[in-house]
């Protein structure tokens, strides 16, 4: 249970031969991976892959059944788990922004450090307007969801998940529903997180972006890991043929 | 002009007998009427909070982990909605009245019950009403899609904090028309705890014309008026509700 044992030179996520299914559907047979602090690490992979699904078992959104995942040293599919202490550690970005409709930009932003870390107000306002200049939308922290672009949408998402001070965030094809326009400003976003030194777990169909921010790649497909690779390796020297097929389509 | 108002109803009755509005000349009758309007009135408020708290709580434990309050609920959801609410009334004061202690009135002699008539007429109406409630509230907490939900999760929320902060708001949007009909009818049913001799609107008009036959098309109107006045009332706060609950870009119109 406790983490004391974990220090940063360990994996900050550490996977190990994890198994999902959805009834007789098994959709995760067996991945493992480890993610350094501070690296940038994308997934990809066909439509049905299961690359949600284990991005969502990380932070115990989704439970799994057979394998390990840890975070900081810490079990996440264990049934004594602090659910709250792990989603202070582990941010999520969706592909739908699932921003709260009746609040705010700010309020989106401030409603978590308040209502689940029990931060005084005025702190979480200077944070979060802090957080919406830093995703480049300060002037629209009183614009309601349903008057943002999608763009807008997900970047405002991105700095509610930030203001939670996680360790990791997790994105998951968090520009899949984005006109080609505004997919830039979001990437623009995630990229200035990657560097600042924000360890990320992506899953993206964006290979050029991927090429550009990833310390690693990691290739799905029906459930297994077939490839992976730092960018370089992993988009020019290809070796399995599932790759190379998904690389040659999208390429 | 206020010596007007009843000379001129006393000079009515006189001259159409079968138009006796008695109570706009009498001051007697006049107590009677407004007593009862101020029954109705604290009747409707009363059980319109109750029935929503209950809808609240009712549509809360639908969605409990545990089997057992799931059944309750459902329970609880099919015997008022499936029963007429008269029956309900007459049971909750006839038979549940029976079992509840008493307290020795005022003068040391008489035996009062616990709950009143009025107190078994709130408890009926607003359970009767709560059940209709519960359901307007799951269809409208099923119209919030679960990756909402999951983005509460994801930032740490817990159920509680998830219903009451971000399900909960978004349902109550969804689910205002349909709360909006079935406070409405609420507002009409107390009307039924005539039955069990609450002197509400109903009961003291009945009483009225009872006593004066001459009055009871007048008393009649005058009913029919009240209550499209005291509906009026309530759908105008709703609809000011509804327009203060208004965010842009989700649903309605200002
Ligand atoms: N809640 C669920 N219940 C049943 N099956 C599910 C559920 N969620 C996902 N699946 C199935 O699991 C498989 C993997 O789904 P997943 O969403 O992880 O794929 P993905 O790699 O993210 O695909 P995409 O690129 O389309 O988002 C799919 O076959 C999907 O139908
Ligand atoms: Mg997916």
């Amino acid at each position: 249970m406790t983490n004391t044992q974990w220090d940063e030179g360990q994996p900050i996520v550490s996977i190990k031969n994890v198994r999902k299914s959805f009834g007789d559907l098994e959709v995760l047979k067996g991945v493992s991976f480890d993610v350094q602090k501070g690296e940038v690490i994308c997934i990809i992979g066909p439509s049905g892959s299961g690359k949600s699904t284990l991005i969502r078992c990380i932070n115990a959104l989704a439970d799994i059944q057979g394998g390990s995942i840890q975070v900081e040293g810490q079990e996440v599919h264990d049934d004594d788990l602090d659910k709250l202490e792990l989603r202070k550690k582990v941010g999520m970005v969706f592909q739908q922004y699932n921003l709260f409709p009746h609040k705010t930009a700010l309020q989106n932003i401030m409603m978590a450090p308040i209502k689940v870390l029990k931060q005084p107000k005025a702190e979480v306002e200077k944070r979060a307007l802090a957080l919406l200049k830093k995703v480049r939308m300060e002037g629209k922290e009183n614009s309601y969801p349903g008057e943002l672009s999608g763009g807008q949408q997900q970047r405002v998402a991105i700095a509610r998940s930030l203001a939670m001070q996680p360790d990791v965030m997790l994105f998951d094809e968090v520009t899949a529903a984005l006109d080609p326009e505004t997919v830039k400003e979001v990437l623009v976003t995630i990229k200035d997180l990657a560097a600042d030194g924000m360890t990320c777990i992506l899953v993206t169909h964006e290979m050029g972006f991927a090429r550009e921010v990833a310390d690693h790649i990691y290739f799905t497909d029906n459930g297994v890991i077939v490839e992976h690779g730092p960018p370089t390796t992993f988009f020019d020297h290809a070796q399995d043929e599932r790759t190379k097929a998904f690389l040659g389509q999208i390429l | 002009m206020l010596e007007t108002i009843p000379e001129f109803f006393r000079k009515l009755a006189e001259t159409y007998p079968k138009w006796n509005f008695i109570f706009f000349y009498d001051p007697v009758q006049w107590e009677r009427v407004l007593g009862g309007l101020l029954v109705t009135v604290q009747l409707s408020i009363v059980c319109v909070i109750f029935s929503v708290v209950i809808g609240i709580i009712g549509a809360w434990a639908q969605g409990s982990p545990s089997a057992a309050i799931r059944w309750i609920v459902a329970g609880y959801i099919q015997f008022f909605r499936n029963t007429p609410p008269m029956i309900q009334l007459l049971f909750f004061y006839f038979a549940l009245g029976q079992f509840t202690p008493t307290v020795t009135g005022a003068d040391g002699w008489t035996e009062q019950p616990i709950i009143s008539n009025v107190g078994w007429a709130i408890v009926s109406l607003s359970f009767f009403a709560g059940a209709f409630n519960v359901e307007i509230f799951r269809a409208g907490i099923e119209a919030v899609p679960d990756t909402t939900k999951e983005a509460a999760e994801s930032l740490g929320m817990t159920r509680l904090q998830t219903y009451t902060q971000v399900v909960l708001p978004l349902a109550l949007r969804v689910s205002l028309p349909s709360l909006n009909n079935n406070l409405v009818n609420l507002v009409k049913t107390t009307t039924q705890a005539i039955a069990i001799a609450v002197p509400e609107l109903l009961y003291e008009m009945v009483s009225i014309w009872n006593d004066y036959n001459s009055a009871q098309n007048a008393a009649m109107t005058v009913l029919f008026f009240t209550y499209i006045g005291l509906v009026g009332v309530l759908i105008f706060g709703m609809h000011r509700w509804e327009r203060a609950l208004f965010i842009p870009g989700f649903g309605g119109t200002k």
